[in-house]
């Protein structure tokens, strides 16, 4: 037995000056990282720091312009994702790479089918998840199609596919983003097993809270370079996000005492259905004020998407009623709510929000480009298009080239800055903000949270449609629970705890 | 001074692949000739003296150009809007039609509302013929494509109809409509070319549609459309107006290419008119990339290939076929960059924004 210490020799995989440079970005320079057997190391950066690049790298995805990878002290060549895997190197991906109509089974031995005389052998196949299942604890149903299965049950599915490929090390890239507070927990006992049985885990995150909890080591990548590595128990949230950021950040949303105003926004009973005219909101109600910020927690999927869409004109509703500064909105299409004061900054900015191939000029006018200043009689008057969006562009801090620049070339934080400038700009009376900050970096997301405070300093009613617990808790002011297309609890924020929220979206009252 | 120069380079690129797209084209067509014993060098020759050798053969070259562009511009619009407008042709029929038979039909106007009328009608009838897909799909889903394909085929059979029944001429010895009168005749530019002013009308439709798709809202409102109907609808857009809409410029377009043909060129519609245009402006509008300029050097280029074939054949002793195979080998590599770009090494740039052509195939 050699003696217990730090021995380069039980690195099991350590990575050595890589490079990877792409047209106008180095996105690793130099990197160094190593990961020793048993233990979740951490890669904690902000979006555009390298993280994935280099897990890609290490994947096979990428080939690294300069540097090493060595695996048991050998020199690994990784060109691709089946070499990661001869390896024992298995990813997660942030997003599934899952076949929802083919069940649990099919698809953890697609690519890897064990087979006899030809034929599929399913029952070997089973037994063998089974019994993964049971030593790490796992509860899945291997008969089960992935279409039926909750986020997080998708999720074990893609751990067991890599453990079942017996995997020794694992990379999970943003696990956490799509798992309630719950899910997480469950998540992290998993891991927590596999480190027990040798196993070693590349953690990918943004969540300070999460990084602390569940990491052996963390290592702070910024700008492609490698800032530190430090321990949990050497550190804290404000230490981690500083290294993150590379300044000071404040991470507590600083705000006055809500001053409520008259009720802005009125739903009543809503119900919606969604596109396959199943019941997505079943019977909502709830008033936003002026001065306030109203805060709808809840998990992916349980209507938020559909309550959205029906309150901004974007899909028509079944029953009950909104209204918008007593205004009723049923059978309004979008321009007609808009006029009413209302701006939208919609969950999915690439989809709705952003005309990616549009210059950031055009995305900036892009609800008000129909009337004046920006247009008369059908025909654009560029110069005061191009002097508004100048204007914006440096009001908002949205960091392009210039105001031609092709959004899609833009980082996720700017484009996201340039929805809001766009919304933000008009006269407004409410704010419906949905995920306005999902898989932004740290500094965009305070740049964002301080603007919709200042937007309900401004007398102006917010709703915010969020999934992250943090994000409801220091905005809002009143926080309700929708879970199932009802919602499940109105509570003024200050009752509000992270346990009981999680709870609630977990459809427990409590 | 920096601007000239940026705006040199983007240039550069955005004509890089087509041009070596034709380039390569014309050198695969050259290994044809060559591996059938002709002279590449006379082959080519033919093919440009046909085109350009004489001040006759610039003339007819651009005769076929004027509605090219016509129908390029047509394919085009429909593009901007994600829609893959194939019933060009069957438009361009409508137009034809429809400009006929006001030009035979109504007597007794003055030139300046006669030609107009005529043209309008045309314009109409094309735009009409276009608009009915669009409803379509903008109503029921029913893809475009499917559908303009169909449309074609009843305004051809249609067409066909008319010209041989109600709108026949029985005084002619072929199938044909009457001649329309003097008054809606498009003048000649040179009186001894068949060239007419339709050319300097479809000039004048390239400066018009880059008007309407960049200065104006109704423009970008088809723009965006085109480009993501999710963000469309979210501004305010009315979607289905717009497919509407753009297939119905689209068509008129095409229409008016159509009544260039019977006013500026045969005076009458015969029942054998064939045309064609309708067809390679998918083409002439994939190798622009949906430009509105660009639309006139790759009209002209089709229209040459067309023109020169003939001399090419006599010199060579080739089939025009080959014409065909090179127009087909512009289009596969302006379809498949890919290949361009591997032939030269060239590396791809993310921020091209790239050309849309359909969206929403097999979708409700």
């Amino acid at each position: 037995m050699p003696a217990v210490g730090v021995d380069t020799n039980d690195e099991l995989l350590s990575l050595r000056g890589i490079v990877k440079a792409f047209p106008g970005v180095l996105a690793n320079d130099h990197i160094d990282f190593a990961l020793r057997k048993g233990q979740i190391h951490t890669l904690l950066g902000e979006n555009g720091a390298g993280k994935t690049t280099l897990v890609n790298i290490l994947y096979g995805l990428y080939t690294p312009d300069e540097g090493e990878i060595r695996i048991n002290g050998r020199t690994a060549h990784i060109k691709q994702p089946s070499d990661a895997l001869s390896f024992g190197i298995g990813m997660v991906h942030q997003h599934f790479m899952l076949i929802p109509i083919m069940s649990v089974t099919e698809n953890i031995i697609l690519g890897n089918e064990t087979t006899k005389y030809g034929f599929i052998n399913r029952q070997k196949a089973k037994d063998k998840i089974r019994s993964l299942a049971q030593q790490y604890h796992f509860d899945l149903d291997p008969d089960a199609l992935v279409r039926d299965l909750p986020i997080g049950s998708q999720q074990r599915v893609e751990i067991i596919k890599a453990l079942y490929r017996e995997a020794e090390i694992l990379i999970l890239d943003e696990p956490t983003a799509v798992l309630t507070t719950q899910e997480t927990g469950e998540l992290f006992s998993i891991l927590r097993s596999m480190k027990d049985e040798g196993k070693s885990i590349i953690f990918i995150s943004h969540k300070l809270k999460e990084v602390l909890e569940i990491s052996d080591v963390i290592t702070v990548l910024r700008n492609g370079k490698v800032v530190g590595s430090v321990k949990p128990d050497d550190t804290d949230e404000q230490q981690l996000a500083s290294m993150m950021v590379g300044r000071e950040v404040i991470l507590q949303v600083e705000k006055q005492k809500m001053i409520r105003g008259a009720a802005v926004l009125k739903v009543g009973n809503l119900r919606v259905n969604d596109q396959r005219g199943l019941c997505a909101v079943n019977g909502v109600s709830f008033e936003v004020h002026e001065g306030e910020i109203f805060g709808i927690a809840g998990v992916q999927g349980n209507g938020q998407t559909e309550l959205i869409q029906a309150l901004t004109g974007l899909t028509p509703f079944q029953t009950g009623k909104i209204s918008i500064n007593n205004n009723g909105v049923s059978g309004m299409n979008p321009r007609e709510v808009t006029v009413l004061g209302t701006a939208h900054i919609p969950e999915d900015r690439q989809q709705y929000g952003l005309v990616l191939p549009y210059p950031v000029r055009d995305n900036l006018i892009l609800c008000s480009y129909y009337a004046a200043p920006f247009s008369r009689h059908h025909v654009f008057d560029f110069p005061s298009i191009t002097s508004e969006a100048t204007r914006l562009l440096e009001e908002y801090d949205i960091k392009a080239p210039g105001i031609h620049t092709i959004t899609d070339t833009l980082s996720g934080g700017n484009q996201q800055k340039t929805v809001v400038a766009r919304e933000l700009a008009r006269e407004i009376k409410l704010l419906i903000a949905s995920q306005p900050t999902r898989g932004l970096d740290v500094g965009s997301i305070e740049y964002i949270h301080k603007k919709i405070v200042e937007a309900r300093d401004n007398r102006c009613a917010v709703l915010l449609v969020s999934t992250e617990l943090d994000e409801i808790m220091s905005l809002a002011d009143t926080v309700a629970v929708m879970y199932k297309g009802e919602i499940v609890k109105t509570i003024p924020v200050e009752e509000a705890t992270k346990e009981k929220l999680g709870l609630l979206m977990a459809g427990i009252d409590a | 001074m920096n601007l000239l120069k940026k705006l040199d380079k983007e240039w550069y690129r955005k004509l890089l692949l087509p041009l070596l797209a034709i380039i390569t084209a014309l050198a695969i067509g050259a290994v044809i000739i060559a591996a059938s014993g002709a002279s590449v060098i006379d082959a080519y020759q033919g093919l440009i003296e046909g085109a350009f050798g004489k001040p006759r053969a610039i003339a007819e070259t651009l005769v076929v150009t004027t509605p090219y562009i016509l129908t390029g511009l047509a394919v085009a619009f429909g593009f901007k809007c994600g829609l893959f407008n194939i019933g060009v042709e069957g438009q361009l029929y409508a137009g034809a039609v429809s400009a006929a038979f006001v030009g035979y039909a109504v007597k007794g106007l003055p030139v300046f509302i006669h030609l107009p009328l005529a043209m309008l009608v045309g314009v109409l009838g094309g735009a009409v013929w276009g608009a009915i897909p669009g409803y379509l799909k903008a109503k029921t889903g029913g893809h475009e494509v499917i559908n303009t394909i169909m449309m074609n085929h009843i305004m051809l059979r249609l067409t066909d109809y008319l010209v041989k029944n109600p709108m026949l001429d029985p005084t002619a010895s072929i199938p044909r409509t009457a001649y329309i009168e003097k008054t809606a005749y498009l003048p000649k530019i040179i009186p001894a070319f068949r060239l007419h002013w339709g050319f300097f009308i479809a000039l004048a439709a390239v400066f018009a549609v880059y008007f309407i798709l960049y200065k104006t809202t109704v423009g970008f409102e088809i723009r965006t459309v085109g480009h993501n109907q999710s963000a469309a609808r979210y501004a305010g857009m009315n979607v289905t107006k717009n497919f509407i809409l753009a297939m119905a410029v689209s068509g008129g377009l095409a229409g008016l290419a159509g009544a260039n043909e019977v006013l500026g060129l045969n005076y009458y519609l015969p029942a054998s008119f064939i045309s064609g245009y309708g067809f390679d402006a998918i083409a002439i509008a994939l190798l622009a990339k949906s430009n509105p300029f660009a639309i006139i050097p790759s009209a002209l280029l089709w229209a040459s290939l067309r023109n020169g074939a003939g001399l090419m054949q006599i010199r060579a002793g080739i089939s025009i076929d080959l014409v065909n195979i090179i127009q087909a080998c512009v289009i596969m590599f302006i379809a498949a960059p890919a290949i361009i770009r591997w032939i030269y090494r060239i590396k791809a740039v993310k921020a091209e924004g790239g050309m849309i052509l359909t969206k929403g195939w097999g979708k409700a």
